[in-house]
């Protein structure tokens, strides 16, 4: 077992005001500009040392683009993302190299995560490689060490995708992003392609991983009960804002926002005899182009009040480590 | 081994599986395209060994034997087994050294419209944006020109000849591939691994060579097969209009342009290098249809 | 749901096998249940276990030429579907048995109108009743929640959410006013919110017309607010089936008890959730005796050797496991 490092206060990753706008486009050579996509709009987070931060929400609320902000495979519209005080999309060369090292992902196709003409050995390797000097030799001993850690036997490493079931490609996803010894790996819906019994074994796998090798993680998912099970503070997201956030045992047995009480009851519990207090939503999810203003959930929110349609609610922090975003408080 | 099952399930939602290169069964022999293989293998035989197959020079005249029908036919004899033309020549020696010049500028043609298409399509599905649109507009452009007028112009404004004919069909071909290269492109681009290699920190360019274009070749290869028909025909068209390789080097399509004049009497100078020519493209043809179903993992029966 | 209501479908003995190039994969390997009016039967299991199958054998729609229905009976208000010819095959399809499927992107054609997909399952099928087809249509989607459906009848599905389309899904498989409807994980696609809404809108159209329902999902929470009665599969057999209350309680089958531990609980933590090592055994290649044994907490040599009989191990709730001791049908 290692030793444990002292867990630093400030936290790894800080996310300010962070903003991603999509143009929507039109015109011969995509010229005009015809309208927004407000996929992210303004939000702020933190993940720390060593902690799992859940970020969920239904499709179109922005975890997915989020992630990808992190990932720096989006620019932000505005507002920054900072790893260690320092702002990750202005890193460049080593810095961006570090980076690279420091941040990696999983994905939620196993099926499309790994390409297909690389044998396992060269996808995992793949992060060292590209950013640090290593020898051939210590490269395969690498990938072996990470191979171990995921559950897989050495034989692994000399094959290639298709010979793996989509329980074990998650895994082989998964060795390649500790391959670089990262400190925060990005995991959207690593378990939502995989059967029922296989995401128990994922599951389980990212817990031991966590403790055994100081890892943070972000965990984007739609699944609540995966969320509860991982993530030690969980952040709910609507049409690009964070609507309400809290230490996961704090959101989970008191959930404020009428959305996030919503998406609780949403959940169906395995039981037959659980009590049927459904909060059924009228109407669809709008769209992130046309978002509804003031607070934008008002138009399905059963507790709508009439200043909901014109200000936007701020986040209050109601007690410690439990804050939401909306005018009933 | 990736279970069956996942295969199956895979196949009714839509499939995003990657290509696989999965188990071959054994009974896939049967299916193998035999005669395409046979008349490909001969052909390249052939006119690789030209000069020792071929029983007479393809230029030697001998007037004194001019329009011997072929051997089986009446007036025929062993020493010109499909006959003569108009100046004595041996059709076989003829048909023989044709197949070199067709093969010849196939491959270049090929090789060389090929590995521009490639380039650009890899260029313009990665990079997207202006790039992207300004390059297809290019292709597009390209693909509207009239195929062999435009190499009729290139002929008269730079001289008939081997060269010539390569570029006017590199320059015809190329923008195909490039659109569909293109396509694939952007196919692959959309993959997660893709994403991710961007993610571990590689270079635009290692992501093109390592990521995009292994995943492309497939397709590429494909279409390459599909092609030879194609720049065959052109060929044969453009030496039959006279645009081509200039006499006295044969070329099946010159050689079915000059038995236009005597198709009623000595119709094998037209039909021996026309059945010619219609083999070896159905051949290449059937091949690369079959290397294709070979390939795609999606059109495999489950 | 009432027990006495009239079984309409009634499946017996049903094996379905693919005949793929690695061997017969032998999809749906002897699977019965009945199924009674108004009652909502679930159908669950993890990928590969031919839920899907047995659910397209039902209608005859398993994959050709590979897919094949090689015994059994699928009995439909008492007719054998299985040795109907194709086009008798097409007059109960859609009108007497219907399906949803999970994708509401690629379940409806997008180059023609909802309306029109509407209209053509009510040519099809129901020509006869009061009113033009046009209100009929329009009624239909009113009864699927769908707003000002005036409008809608000339939309297009890109034009409309997955909720939605999958809502023009359901009109258009009740539009036949079927006996019977099979829903293959339909909300599988849909976030929780807007599934919470359709599985209601499914309950209410079950109470409306009476229809029954296979469902087949691998979501227990699905399972216990929509079923009444549970079949759980596992390498094509039904492992245990009984009401969904008595097998949530007391799971019987060691594969339904490890499968539903496995699932994370939105109640209550657990330190760690315990999981079922392993991998199901291939269909082309299964052992002889039980097809759970490898990854049985419970396995002994019995297990190995010979297939388990399914044994009642309650009031109309059945297992397939030596570990029962046969209990007598009443309590």
């Amino acid at each position: 077992m290692l030793e444990d490092r002292a867990i630093p206060a400030e936290p790894l990753i800080r996310a300010e005001g962070l903003t991603k706008h999509f143009p929507v486009t039109r015109g011969l050579l995509a010229g005009r500009t015809t309208g927004q996509v407000k996929a992210v709009d303004g939000i702020s987070f933190t993940i720390g040392h060593q902690e799992t931060l859940g970020l969920v929400g239904e499709s179109g609320c922005g975890k997915t683009t989020t992630s990808r902000l992190l990932l720096r495979l989006e620019q932000p519209t505005a507002g920054r993302v900072l790893l260690d005080g320092r702002d990750v999309h202005a890193l460049r060369g080593g810095d961006l190299s570090r980076y690279h090292t420091r941040v990696q992902a999983v994905f939620q196709d196993p099926w499309s995560s790994l390409n297909p003409r690389l044998r396992v050995r060269e996808t995992i390797a793949e992060a060292l490689v590209v950013n640090r000097r290593v020898t051939r030799r210590g490269k395969l001993e690498r990938v072996e060490e990470v191979l171990h850690q995921v559950g897989l036997p050495l034989s692994a490493a000399a094959r290639y995708p298709h010979e793996f079931s989509g329980g074990q490609r998650q895994r082989i996803a998964l060795a390649s992003a500790l391959a670089a010894s990262p400190e925060l790996i990005v995991l959207d819906e690593p378990v939502s392609a995989l059967d029922v019994s296989i995401r128990a074994q994922i599951m389980n796998l990212l817990k031991d991983l966590q403790a055994r090798q100081q890892l943070s993680f972000l965990l984007v998912a739609h699944n609540l009960a995966t969320v509860r099970y991982i993530a030690h503070r969980t952040a709910v997201m609507y049409l690009g804002r964070i609507v309400e956030h809290a230490d996961t045992e704090s959101l989970y047995r008191n959930p404020l926002h009428p959305y996030t009480k919503a998406l609780f009851s949403a959940a169906l519990p395995a039981d037959p005899d659980a009590p049927r207090d459904d909060m059924i939503l009228s109407g669809e999810v709008p769209s992130p182009i046309d978002p509804p203003s003031g607070c934008h959930f008002h138009p399905r929110c059963p507790f709508a009040m009439e200043q909901c349609s014109r200000v936007e609610p701020e986040l209050k922090a109601m007690t410690a480590g439990h804050a939401v975003a909306c005018h009933l408080y | 081994m990736a279970r069956v099952e996942e295969r199956i399930d895979a196949g009714f939602v839509a499939s995003t599986a990657p290509d696989e290169a999965g188990p071959r069964p054994r009974g896939d022999l049967a299916r193998l395209p035999w005669i395409s293989f046979v008349i490909i293998a001969v052909m390249v035989f052939v006119a690789v060994l030209a000069p020792l197959i071929a029983p007479h020079s393809p230029t030697e005249q001998s007037l004194p034997d001019k329009l011997r029908p072929p051997a089986w036919q009446e007036g025929g004899s062993g020493k010109h087994l499909l006959g003569t033309d108009v100046l004595g020549r041996d059709l076989l020696s003829r048909l023989i050294y044709g197949a070199r010049v067709s093969l010849i500028v196939a491959a270049v043609a090929l090789l060389a419209g090929g590995g521009i298409g490639l380039i650009v399509g890899i260029v313009s599905g990665y990079l997207g944006g202006r790039v992207d649109s300004f390059l297809m507009r290019v292709v597009d452009a390209t693909l509207t020109f009239p195929t062999i007028l435009i190499a009729l112009l290139l002929a008269v404004s730079l001289g008939q000849g081997l060269q010539t004919i390569a570029i006017a069909i590199t320059v015809l071909i190329w923008a195909r591939f490039a659109r569909v290269v293109r396509g694939e492109v952007l196919a692959v681009k959309a993959r997660d691994f893709v994403a991710l290699a961007r993610v571990h920190g590689c270079s635009h360019l290692r992501i093109m060579a390592v990521h995009i274009v292994p995943n492309v070749l497939n397709t590429f290869m494909v279409l390459l097969t599909l092609h030879i028909g194609f720049v065959i025909i052109v060929e044969a068209s453009l030496s039959f209009l006279g645009a081509g390789i200039p006499p006295p080097t044969p070329s099946w399509g010159q050689m079915v342009a000059d038995g236009r004049s005597h198709i009623a009497s000595a119709w094998w100078l037209s039909v021996v290098p026309g059945a010619a020519i219609m083999l070896v493209v159905l051949a290449f043809n059937l091949f690369g249809d079959w290397l294709r179903d070979w390939l795609d993992p999606r059109l495999r029966q489950v | 749901m009432d027990a006495g209501a009239p079984v309409v479908l009634e499946v017996r003995g049903l094996r379905a096998y693919l005949h793929t190039r690695w061997g017969v994969v032998r999809a749906v390997d002897g699977v019965s249940f009945s199924l009674r009016a108004g009652e909502t039967l679930g159908l669950v299991g993890e990928s590969g276990c031919g839920k899907t199958m047995t659910g397209l054998s039902l209608v005859r729609l398993l994959p050709e030429p590979a897919g094949r229905i090689v015994e059994g009976q699928v009995l439909l208000d008492g007719e054998d579907l299985v040795t109907k010819s194709e086009s008798e095959m097409r007059r109960v399809r859609g009108r007497r048995v219907s399906m949803i499927l999970q994708d509401p992107q690629t379940s409806l054609n997008p180059v023609f109108t909802i309306g029109d997909q509407i209209l053509e399952a009510l040519r099809l099928h129901r020509t006869d009743g009061g009113g033009s087809l046009t209100s009929r249509a329009e009624e239909a989607l009113r009864r699927v929640k769908v707003a000002a459906p005036e409008q809608r009848m000339r939309a297009y599905p890109h034009q409309m959410s997955g909720g939605m389309k999958q809502r023009v899904v359901g009109a258009i498989a009740v539009a036949g006013e079927p006996s019977v409807l099979i829903a293959d994980e339909p909300t599988t696609a849909l976030d929780v919110t807007i599934q919470l809404q359709y599985l209601a809108l499914l309950k209410e159209i079950q109470a409306r017309t009476g229809l029954a329902m296979l469902f087949i999902t691998h979501d227990f929470g699905i399972v216990a607010r929509m079923c009444d009665r549970v079949a759980v599969m596992y390498a094509g057999r039904i492992v245990e089936m009984g009401p969904t209350r008595a097998l949530f309680r007391a799971p019987r089958h060691p594969y339904t008890e490890a499968l539903m531990a496995s699932v994370p609980r939105m109640e209550g933590t657990v330190a760690r959730l315990p999981s079922i090592e392993g991998q199901p055994p291939p269909l082309h290649n299964l052992p002889t005796g039980c097809r759970f044994a490898d990854r049985c907490a419970y396995v002994d040599d019995r297990c190995r050797r010979e297939y388990p009989p399914t044994m009642p191990v309650g009031p109309a709730h059945e297992a397939a496991c030596w570990r029962i001791e046969p209990s007598p049908p009443s309590r």
